[in-house]
Formats: structure tokens, sequence, C-alpha cells
């Protein structure tokens, strides 16, 4: 087993005079395996992407527990241990615009990932030219440009062209592709896959979007509230709906094949 | 007669670099009681388009072309004034796409149907208070909602009750754009709902709904057009152009679609290459050209016009066999 989440808990208090608990995550429960592919499904405020926070080691849980490849991850204090454990599992957030300095040029991000590697001897401007071939970006169209100078698949490409770096084990992939226009969308889940075949990477995506999830995944994990409240494979989780919430979800999902009742 | 009609139209945003051709020839028809869908991907012109057809076009906007007859009435020619009093919110209500951080917080709603009223009708303000009443009653929505503050709804609320206020003088088209797009799929059910009940209770008959989201147009508009770079590449019948697309683009958007069913599966998820182009310098020719599989020598060079073909309309040289 690649990760192991095991009654994961955050409750944060809010509140200066009148103080309140707000339990964003109540006892998740989750298993990631080696090349698979997971999707945790929920909406705004669910606690999906509070979960993945606390994977990322960026969030410390309230209880429960982290194990990656066997190691407790909650228990890294020192930060050579931070590092070795953030080159195995990657994050990539929703909106690329704000993992980027928009006064610097784009050369950095992709930089900044060596402070991660301990290999000095590397050849670093041949590796990132290599990263951005992979991920369809000529290397001499983007280096040295600003951000803003980039479309938004460009940049979301670039968010990618650092897993092909690092080639982490697990990336955690919040709404990799919700800003992103429809015709280019599939060509960012390629690379997800390219990554898989190469490397056997396991990609843990964080949505909203349950079309994506029945399309790209091994395994879907339903979060409503901060509970997990249902998880299988795809088709079960789709064609045989247990939970409730999990019932009106698909119902309320708008389909290209199916009309709803009464429109 | 059609409810409107646009003929020509090219709007330009002029900028220190050139204009910006977002809306560049377009011809559309909308069609009384019919919902149409208008869907392209962002940055194709689509809130532009909406934005001019009801002539809400301010510098840096500006309509460079065309002719705008809505109702009857050769809008285009109007000036801000003569729209204000005579076309916005009595023939025509535009929601905005950021309706949802329009609303003031120092505001009750109440207020807000106060001022939108006021512009159009001399009436007293207990008048207008048994208006809205009334017409949130009709509407299922909670009617204490019309003295809370902006901050106190939910998104969904906020949503429902900017459609209410955006329709209480009944306008004959509503343009609604992209109202769902920041709404959990409950909630933007929710509002469909709302936009299928205005027309079941027969307040809005007409309809244009701006997405970028297909399945949602499946769900509810009777026509589509699909616009890219600013020009409408095809328009007909929603089940025409989702189920039996002639537009290689059109196909391209169908193909990039993922909704949880079998038959996405089976079909899966294709991309289009490259990406859409900069509207300061669009491609020659037919601007989809450099990312379409089925360019023939003709589209590098020639533009291809908007023609009927048979129920639909298309602008391509060498569309999909039907």
């Amino acid at each position: 087993m690649l990760l192991q989440v095991k009654n994961l808990r955050k409750v944060f208090t809010v509140g200066l005079i009148k103080r309140r608990e707000i339990v964003a995550v109540n006892n998740v429960s989750f298993q990631v395996k080696p090349g698979e592919f997971l999707s945790l499904v929920g909406e705004s405020g669910s606690g999906k992407t509070t979960t993945a926070r606390m994977v990322l080691k960026l969030l410390q849980p309230t209880s429960g527990s982290i194990m990656f490849e066997g190691r407790d991850v909650l228990g890294l204090r020192r930060l050579e241990e931070l590092r070795g454990y953030w080159r195995q599992v990657h994050g990539i957030f929703q909106d690329p615009y704000a993992s980027f300095n928009p006064l610097h040029k784009i050369d950095r991000v992709l930089n900044q990932v060596f402070t991660l590697i301990e290999d000095s001897g590397v050849d670093r401007e041949s590796m990132i030219k290599e990263a951005l071939r992979e991920v369809g970006l000529p290397p001499g169209d983007v280096l040295g440009r600003y951000p803003h100078e980039l479309s938004g698949g460009q940049r979301q490409r670039i968010m990618v062209a650092r897993c092909y770096l690092l080639r982490p084990k697990l990336i955690l992939a919040d709404e990799p592709i919700s800003m992103i226009d429809a015709s280019t969308r599939a060509s960012i889940l390629q690379l997800f896959s390219k990554l898989r075949e190469e490397y056997k990477t396991s990609v843990m995506f964080i949505t909203h979007d349950l079309g994506l999830a029945f399309y790209v995944s091994d395994g879907i994990l339903i979060m409503c509230k901060g509970s997990l409240v249902e998880q299988g494979s795809p088709d079960e989780v789709m064609e045989h709906p247990q939970d409730p919430y999990t019932k009106k979800l698909r119902e309320d999902v708008p389909l290209l094949y199916k009309k709803w009742d009464g429109f | 007669m059609a409810l409107l009609e646009v003929q020509h139209v090219r709007a330009y945003y002029s900028t220190r670099k050139g204009y910006i051709k977002a809306v560049d020839g377009v011809d559309l028809v909308q069609e009384k009681d019919v919902i149409t869908g208008l869907a392209g991907e962002s940055g194709c012109g689509k809130s532009t388009l909406v934005n001019t057809l009801m002539m809400n076009v301010k510098p840096p906007l500006h309509l460079m072309e065309g002719t705008i007859v809505l109702d009857g009435n050769a809008i285009s020619k109007m000036d801000r004034a003569t729209l204000k009093k005579k076309v916005w919110g009595v023939l025509v209500s535009l929601v905005p796409q950021s309706a949802l951080n329009a609303l003031m917080p120092t505001k009750r709603i109440i207020e807000y149907i106060d001022d939108a009223i006021s512009h159009h009708m001399a009436v007293s303000n207990s008048e207008v208070a048994s208006m809205a009443r009334r017409r949130f009653e009709e509407l299922n929505l909670p009617v204490e909602t019309l003295t809370l503050y902006p901050h106190e709804l939910s998104g969904g609320m906020k949503q429902r009750a900017v459609i209410a206020i955006s329709t209480l003088l009944n306008p004959r088209l509503l343009i609604v754009d992209e109202p769902t797009s920041a709404l959990d799929v409950s909630t933007q059910k929710q509002v469909l709902k709302m936009l299928l009940d205005l027309r079941k209770a027969q307040i809005i008959k007409s309809m244009m709904f701006v997405t970028h989201d297909i399945a949602i147009l499946r769900q509810i508009a009777n026509q589509i057009a699909i616009m890219y770079a600013g020009k409408v590449v095809e328009s007909g019948s929603a089940t025409d152009l989702l189920y039996d697309p002639r537009h290689p683009y059109t196909r391209g958007l169908m193909n990039a679609v993922v909704t949880p069913e079998p038959e996405v599966r089976k079909r899966g998820l294709i991309s289009i290459p490259g990406e859409p182009p900069d509207l300061l310098e669009p491609p020659k020719g037919c601007r989809f050209h450099p990312r379409c599989s089925r360019a023939i020598e003709t589209c590098r060079s020639v533009e291809p016009p908007l023609v009927r073909e048979g129920s639909r309309h298309l602008a391509c040289h060498n569309p999909l066999p039907a």
C-alpha cells in the first residue's frame, strides 16, 4: 500500500469570545495503491481540500494517522525528512496562476523543484527542457516568459512538468482541469496517464466534477460535510449508489444522454 | 417574426495593441418562446456578444458594424438614455456572469427592487413591495428574503433573487450569462428549475442561456448556437447539434464533455489539439483551421460564411457528413 489514511479528523476552532468548533474532516479513512487513480469527490465545503492539505502535510490533523509506504507521515519533523516526503507526494492546485509569482519568470517555478532534489550534479537546464517537451510545451515558447503571458492550459502544463522533474509516487491534484477549456482538458489528463504508465505514479484527484471522476479513476470516494459517505469503483458508485447523498448527487448532475424529469 | 435579429454584428475592444475582435461578424436569430443556448469556450466572445445584442456597449467596447432589431425596435440606433428607459429591464434583461457579487453588501434586497423599478415607472415604495412579494411567492422563493442583506443569502438563493429582480418587469427576452457555474450541482439544478418555472408561469417566454457546459444545455435549451473565436460556427436545434454535429469544432466540444454516463466512457475523451487563437490577430480563412483535422486548402484562405443547411446554419468548407 502506498498511502494509508486512518480516522483522519480536523477540527477548526473559530471565534475569539464565543468559541465554536467546526469539524472540517471527520473520521476519514482510505488507501491508495501504487499506480492507482482515485477521485475524492465533494462539493465546496465538504472537506476534500482540507483532507488533501493534511495528506500533503501542509496542515496538522487533530487526530488520526497517515502512513506513506509504511512510514508515519505525521511524525516527520526535520526539514530534510519533509523534503523527502514532498519529493514523493506532490500537490497540484486548482488555479495554477496562484502557484506562480507574477513578478518572476516561469523558469523559477521549475527551478524550485531542485530544492527538493538532493543530487546537485544534475544538468538542470536540460532536465527542465526535457520535462517541458514531455508535457507538450516547446521550451523556447515558455522559458523566459512571465506567468501572465501564458494561457491557463500552458500554466497547468507547467505544473505537470514539475511532476516530470520530481517523479513523485503520489500526486494530489486539486481541481486540475476546472480552469481549463473543454477542448484542452483531455490532453492534461493524458499527461497523468503517461506518468502512470512510465513511473507507476498514483494520482488522487480532488474534484467536484463527478463526470471527471467517473471517467478517469479506478476508485471514487464521495465526501459530504466532512465525512466519507461512500466509496467504490466508478460503476458501483454511479450505478448502485447506497448513500442518500450520492443518490441525490447522481440525480442532480446534468447528463448528456438523458434529460432530467420535468425538464 | 423573430424576437431578436442580429445581423453582421462586429464589436471590438480597443486596446493599445489594436482591436480585440471579440464579436466579428455574427448573425443570430432568437425566436419567440424558445430557449437558445449560446456555447463556447472561455474567451470566444459569448459574453461580449450578449452584452452587444442588448446594446450594453461601453468603451473600450465599440459596436463597429451591424444591426440589432429587438421586438421590432432597431436598438442598435438608440442612445443610452433611450435604451435605459425603453429597452433594458422592459424588453430585455441580462443577468450578468458576476451577478452573485453584483449586490452591494449594504443594501437590502427590496432596495434593489425599488431602484430597478423606479427607472421605469412612477410607483410608491409600498406598491413596489407588494409587487415584489407577489413575484417571490409566484416563484416559491421565501418572501423573508426581501428584507435580508446579500451576505445573509446562500449562493443559490442570491442567484435566484437576482433572476427574480431582473424579471420583475416581465421582459420579452431574458439573457442569463453562466448563471450556475459557481454553484454546487444541486443548487445549480434549483436555479435551472426556477428558469423553467418562469416560463411555465409565462413571465418569461424567450430566453438566451450562455454557458460553457454542454450538459446543462442538453437539459434546458431548444436551440443551440456554438461560438468560436468571435463567430457563430453552427446553430440549430439542440438535438441536431448535440447528437449530429456537422462542424468539426462542435463535434470537438461534444467529444470533450465528460458526464458520468456509460456512453461517454465508450466514446472516450478526445481533445482538440492546440489552443483558441488570440483575438487581436485571429487566423486568416476559417479561424478554426489551425486546429481542425478536416481542414482543406480553402480553409486557410477563405472565411466560410454561415449558410443554411437544412434546419441548421453552418460555417464550414468541409463539414462532417450528415
